[in-house]
């Protein structure tokens, strides 16, 4: 169990439990707004922490709507296009909902976006696997250094980084406490 | 992982479970519309098969095609083999063609062994002679593991002609290593002589009597009676096989209900299984052909789809 002496040696925390719960209540509504209600909405997390992320703004929705939106994991490994230039690993389970993609508005979650690479090969991955109605991107950092055409819809916090700076988020979920740090 | 996968030998433990995580996921694909991943797209993967087969070659196709790959099968029949070419030069002038991974396929033990000694492409063994088969081996653990939560500690028997059978070789050394133990149940014309050591180094019992083996095992695994073999003189007649080592209907009573039965395929119905067997609630012989393109798509993936040098090791 980690303890709160060691966070400073892991980097300077920039976000901790309240921001990160404040700024998902506030995508939660975000998404609300832009779709006006929870119909046909699809929350699809991206491994890893995404997956979480997707379930905690599923179930922020839930308290203002009364109904719980679909939720789903992607796992974009076999989409990725560095996949040549590191070992490979055993791809995560990409989990849909019965109903599928098609026609949904889906947001894609992912934790941090950085340079869009992910998010291309989640699109590509999207493609294979239906054709929703509208797909939407929600992040809770936006670290930078974009290499690709992407923007997020949804935002938690911009937080302009260097390269050589490592952001990292861990959640209650995997890692035992909620907290993004710089370093 | 290794380079190659030659025998399941090649394989940790560790390396045999990421096979089967990954090929958990590709079984998925086949339920998809857009059966494609895009994994080894631009790579070109041949098929040189120097004996027949069906159903691994296709297997084998259809797993590199779902995985974008370009797929070429050679057979030896009408190919520059049976023009007296040597395998080696054979080997070197397919791999000169720029491709990317070779699956060998030859009637002599230890032939894909030694063209991975001449080749700078990993190569993949789908069954040379009577020595190894190994992605078999891998698909058969995957269904079963799949049926059966885990294979530590479970009891599996493998029936019928051992010593010819390089289904078994693999399938010994993979089972053993998942945790299972395993009994081999053959006649003894066609248990492979110097058995006693061979069992005790590598961890399996072996048994005569299959109605003593049948109610304490918790899967069953037939091997199929090579027609070849039948005028070899290791048994009398089909007849006098099926009444001692056929999965009969009336042995199918002996299992524990639920036992799962499998089969590589072939099957010689009525020979070493019967149609109750084959066609049973239980069996899992139509579950293997699945597995069979999944796994492979996992062992192609693993093999071709990383960086060559630093293959193997979990990326962070």
């Amino acid at each position: 169990m980690p303890t709160h002496a060691q966070s400073p040696a892991e980097g300077r925390v920039v976000l901790d439990a309240g921001d990160i719960s404040r700024a998902l209540v506030r995508i939660s509504h975000e998404i609300l707004e832009r779709n006006k209600g929870a119909e046909d909405l699809l929350l699809l997390g991206l491994h890893t922490r995404g997956v979480p992320l997707a379930r905690r703004l599923a179930d922020n929705i839930a308290k203002v709507e009364g109904t719980t939106p679909p939720t789903g994991s992607l796992d974009v490994t076999m989409y990725r296009d560095d996949l040549r230039s590191h070992p490979t690993r055993a791809p995560h389970r990409t989990e849909l909902p019965a109903g599928g993609i098609d026609g949904k508005t889906v947001v894609l979650v992912d934790d941090v976006l950085y340079s869009g690479r992910t998010i291309r090969a989640a699109l590509d991955a999207l493609s294979d696997l239906g054709r929703p109605a509208v797909v939407r991107l929600a992040v809770l950092v936006d670290r930078g250094h974009r290499e690709l055409p992407i923007r997020a819809d949804h935002v938690g916090k911009n937080l302009p980084t260097a390269r050589s700076e490592r952001v990292s988020l861990r959640l209650s979920e995997i890692d035992g406490e909620d907290e993004v740090t710089i370093r | 992982m290794n380079r190659h996968l030659l025998s399941i030998d090649d394989l940790e433990v560790a390396d045999i479970h990421r096979i089967f995580a990954t090929a958990a996921e590709m079984h998925d694909v086949q339920k998809r519309e857009v059966k494609k991943l895009p994994a080894l797209r631009g790579r070109t993967v041949i098929n040189l098969f120097f004996e027949d087969s069906t159903r691994t070659r296709s297997s084998f196709e259809i797993a590199g095609k779902w995985l974008s790959a370009d797929v070429i099968n050679l057979s030896a029949k009408g190919s520059s083999a049976s023009k007296g070419e040597s395998l080696r030069d054979t080997a070197l002038t397919v791999t000169a063609m720029g491709i990317d991974g070779l699956v060998v396929r030859h009637s002599a033990s230890g032939a894909a062994e030694q063209i991975s000694r001449w080749v700078d492409v990993p190569v993949i063994n789908a069954g040379d002679g009577t020595h190894e088969h190994p992605t078999q081996a891998l698909l058969d653990g995957y269904a079963l593991t799949r049926k059966l939560g885990t294979l530590e500690g479970k009891h599996v028997a493998i029936v019928g002609d051992v010593t010819h059978s390089r289904v078994f070789r693999s399938n010994v050394k993979s089972l053993v290593k998942l945790g299972a133990s395993v009994t081999v149940v053959a006649p003894p014309t066609l248990m492979p002589s110097g058995v006693g050591d061979w069992s005790k180094a590598a961890g399996f019992a072996t048994s005569y009597d299959l109605d003593a083996v049948l109610p304490d095992v918790d899967a069953v695994m037939m091997l199929r009676v090579q027609r070849e073999r039948m005028s070899g003189g290791f048994f009398p007649t089909a007849r006098e096989y099926t009444v001692g080592y056929g999965l009969t209907r009336n042995r199918l009573d002996l299992l524990k209900p639920g036992t799962p039965i499998l089969h590589p395929g072939p099957m010689n119905r009525g020979l070493e299984i019967s149609p109750d067997a084959a066609d049973a609630a239980d069996s899992l012989v139509l579950d293997q052909v699945s597995s069979g393109v999944a796994v492979r798509m996992s062992v192609l993936y693993h093999l071709l789809a990383g960086e060559p040098e630093s293959m193997g090791g979990e990326s962070a």
